[in-house]
């Protein structure tokens, strides 16, 4: 059993609880730098794509876990990220500036649209969105000189500071550059959430009247939220353009909106763990499946081939089973075994009475 | 100068007439408690005056500016802080964490700061914390300061939105029954809450409260209000007994 002594109020300002805690991060951190000498340039390409979508779900967790506004139309603002940063490149950028442009007309665009579209709530902000997801199909087809048309843009080479670093050139090397960025929004975000500005986000989500008696601009706060979360997610979408080299109008289908927000419901809605674990079960969930198919094949001779889209069928189903028995998702599995590890033994039984979690489609009034 | 100045307010819900012609001030210093039967719009009054809703005619001054129009996030600023009837609480945090959103009002760093965490931002959390540290200590949640709130006995949740209330050290506090549900020991407790806010803190206290024994004890001057309309102003002796008031609770209880 562990047991913390808070010695100066700053113990509970800084990022790590205390030296073991900074330990645990050290040695994950550690981990992944390791990561390209240890897997193959399959796993490594695999492991990219993890870090690209936990980037995204943090853009997603930020409005809809911490601010509480669901948003189905976030691969809109991927592909806005994508197509900015590749067109940004092929007019002769460097790869940084053109991130940077990624994020700065994602999370401007997503503020311009944020105004409108959150003074709805639940359903109805929904369905707005979702919205967004299903226009950003043909704004990229007939914004041709822009995004390439129907074609679509092809990713140039990133080359920093005459260093290859795109996918195919130096694997390894755009691996380090997405967990650089990933670390760096991650600790954005660590901050937001220690500052008044991450808590005027909690207030929001969980008592709208509340949050304006104590002084919080809801329209503001909202906005802000919003914007940055598209900013996040621009940034994603400009890296996952590098990852598959080439986008254009089908790259970014609402189904990748759908799979981005049960991303962060199955990770856990509100916590930054949970956009990492989402990441990693959206990502590896599939390859299970294949590698499980395989076997049943294999081994016993049944053939799953003759039932397409079985895939699909027991993806749903996780998810279903998980918002039914842990609706905290992922995050909530992983807090109960830490704190049945750290109280060892005195954990008891129902310690983590249920209490329901809201996400503001179920408030409807 | 009154601290608080209500003049002819009024709003309607369709038809109903949930506060008409409603006129009272509030001193420095001073417990003014509302009192009425239910529905009579006492909780609507504090709804005006925190700028949740819209008066249709009236005008709220505090502290010689006009309230009236201001936005709902600026009173908070301008040192009005409230409770709700219904405890309405960030369950999902804990009591730390909801005390300190209860300093937003008095933030001093804008979000790009925050992000950064530069330097000025650690130094004003840790004067947030500090004053939030002073509210724990005078309303005795040290034991509670890291619980979550979706855990916490409702007594214990009626204490901490009131601490929340006075982390944003305002001059003005609006408690919407603040003693309803409450066990008779916690409600004694409350008294000497409110008598410690008005005599240590030095804080006028605008109080809605059924309980008249708590009434009577805490309130320099009451206001009995029914459907709207005020009835009768005095001290608490005075309201208890002045006609219209009696045939206003024996009215909604005849009907009942
Ligand atoms: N947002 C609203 N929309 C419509 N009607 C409302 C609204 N808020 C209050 N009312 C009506 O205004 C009247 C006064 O309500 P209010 O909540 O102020 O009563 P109250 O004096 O606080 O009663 P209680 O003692 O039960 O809390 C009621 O008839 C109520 O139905
Ligand atoms: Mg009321």
């Amino acid at each position: 059993m562990r047991v913390r002594f808070k010695s100066s109020y700053d113990d509970d300002i800084n990022l790590f609880e205390d030296r073991w805690h900074l330990l645990q991060f050290g040695l994950l951190l550690a981990a992944a730098v390791v990561a390209p000498w240890l897997l193959g340039s399959y796993y490594l390409g695999e492991l990219t794509s993890v870090l690209i979508w936990a980037l995204a779900g943090l853009g997603l967790m930020l409005i809809t876990g911490h601010t509480g506004q669901v948003s189905l139309g976030h691969a809109a603002f991927m592909a806005i990220g994508a197509f900015t940063n590749l067109a940004l490149m092929l007019r002769g950028w460097n790869f940084f500036p053109a991130l940077i442009a990624s994020a700065l007309v994602s999370g401007v665009i997503g503020a311009i649209i944020a105004r409108p579209i959150l003074r709805m709530s639940g359903i109805y902000l929904a369905i707005a969105t979702l919205a967004l997801s299903i226009i950003i199909e043909d704004v990229a087809i007939m914004a041709a000189p822009i995004t390439g048309g129907v074609s679509g843009l092809f990713a140039p080479t990133i080359e920093l500071f005459g260093v290859q670093a795109d996918r195919y050139g130096d694997p390894a090397m755009f691996y380090y550059l997405c967990l650089a960025l990933l670390v760096l929004v991650t600790l954005a975000y660590l901050n937001l959430l220690r500052s008044p500005t991450g808590r005027s986000f909690l207030a929001v989500r969980d008592s709208e009247v509340s949050a304006r008696a104590l002084g919080v601009n809801v329209a503001r706060a909202k906005t802000l939220a919003f914007s940055l979360s598209c900013a996040i997610t621009g940034l994603a979408g400009a890296m996952y353009a590098h990852l598959v080299q080439a986008v254009n109008y089908e790259s970014f289908l609402v189904l990748i909106s759908i799979t981005l927000l049960l991303q962060v419901v199955i990770g856990g809605l509100g916590s930054i763990h949970g956009a990492f674990f989402g990441a990693i079960v959206v990502v590896m969930l599939p390859q299970l499946i294949a590698i499980t198919r395989d076997l049943l094949n294999n081994s016993f001779g049944i053939s799953m081939a003759s039932y397409p889209g079985m895939d699909t069928a027991v993806f749903a189903l996780i998810i279903l089973l998980m918002v039914i028995y842990e609706p905290r998702g992922i995050y909530g599995i992983w807090i109960k075994v830490r704190t049945w590890l750290e109280l060892f033994p005195l954990y008891r039984k129902g310690m983590f009475r249920r209490s329901r979690t809201y996400l503001k489609t179920e408030r409807m009034r | 100068m009154s601290l608080l100045q209500v003049e002819n307010l009024s709003i309607a819900f369709g038809g109903v007439k949930a506060v008409d012609g409603v006129s009272f001030s509030v001193e420095p210093g001073e417990v003014f408690t509302i009192v009425g039967p239910n529905g009579a719009g006492k909780s609507t009054i504090f709804n005006l005056i925190s700028r949740l809703y819209e008066a249709s005619s009236g005008q709220i001054i505090f502290d010689g500016q006009d309230i009236t129009h201001r936005p709902a996030h600026d009173v908070a600023r301008l040192g009005i802080a409230r409770t709700f009837q219904n405890i309405e609480l960030f369950d999902h945090s804990t009591v730390l964490q909801n005390l300190l959103i209860g300093r937003h009002s008095r933030r001093g760093t804008h979000w790009w700061e925050d992000l950064l965490f530069l330097p000025k931002v650690r130094r004003s959390e840790r004067e947030h914390r500090r004053i939030v540290e002073e509210v724990i200590d005078f309303l005795e949640l040290a034991a509670y300061r890291d619980k979550l709130i979706a855990g916490l006995p409702y007594g214990v949740r009626k204490v901490v939105e009131i601490a929340r209330a006075l982390a944003s050290q305002p001059r003005l506090i609006l408690l919407d029954e603040p003693a309803s549900g409450l066990s008779v020991e916690e409600t004694q407790n409350m008294a000497w809450w409110i008598e410690d806010m008005q005599k240590d803190l030095g804080l006028s206290v605008l109080m809605v409260e059924h309980d008249m024994s708590l009434v009577s004890r805490v309130s320099d001057r009451v206001l009995a209000v029914a459907e709207g309309k005020p009835l009768a102003l005095g001290t608490a002796a005075e309201v208890q007994a002045h006609a219209k008031v009696i045939e206003a609770y024996l009215g909604t209880e005849a009907a009942s």
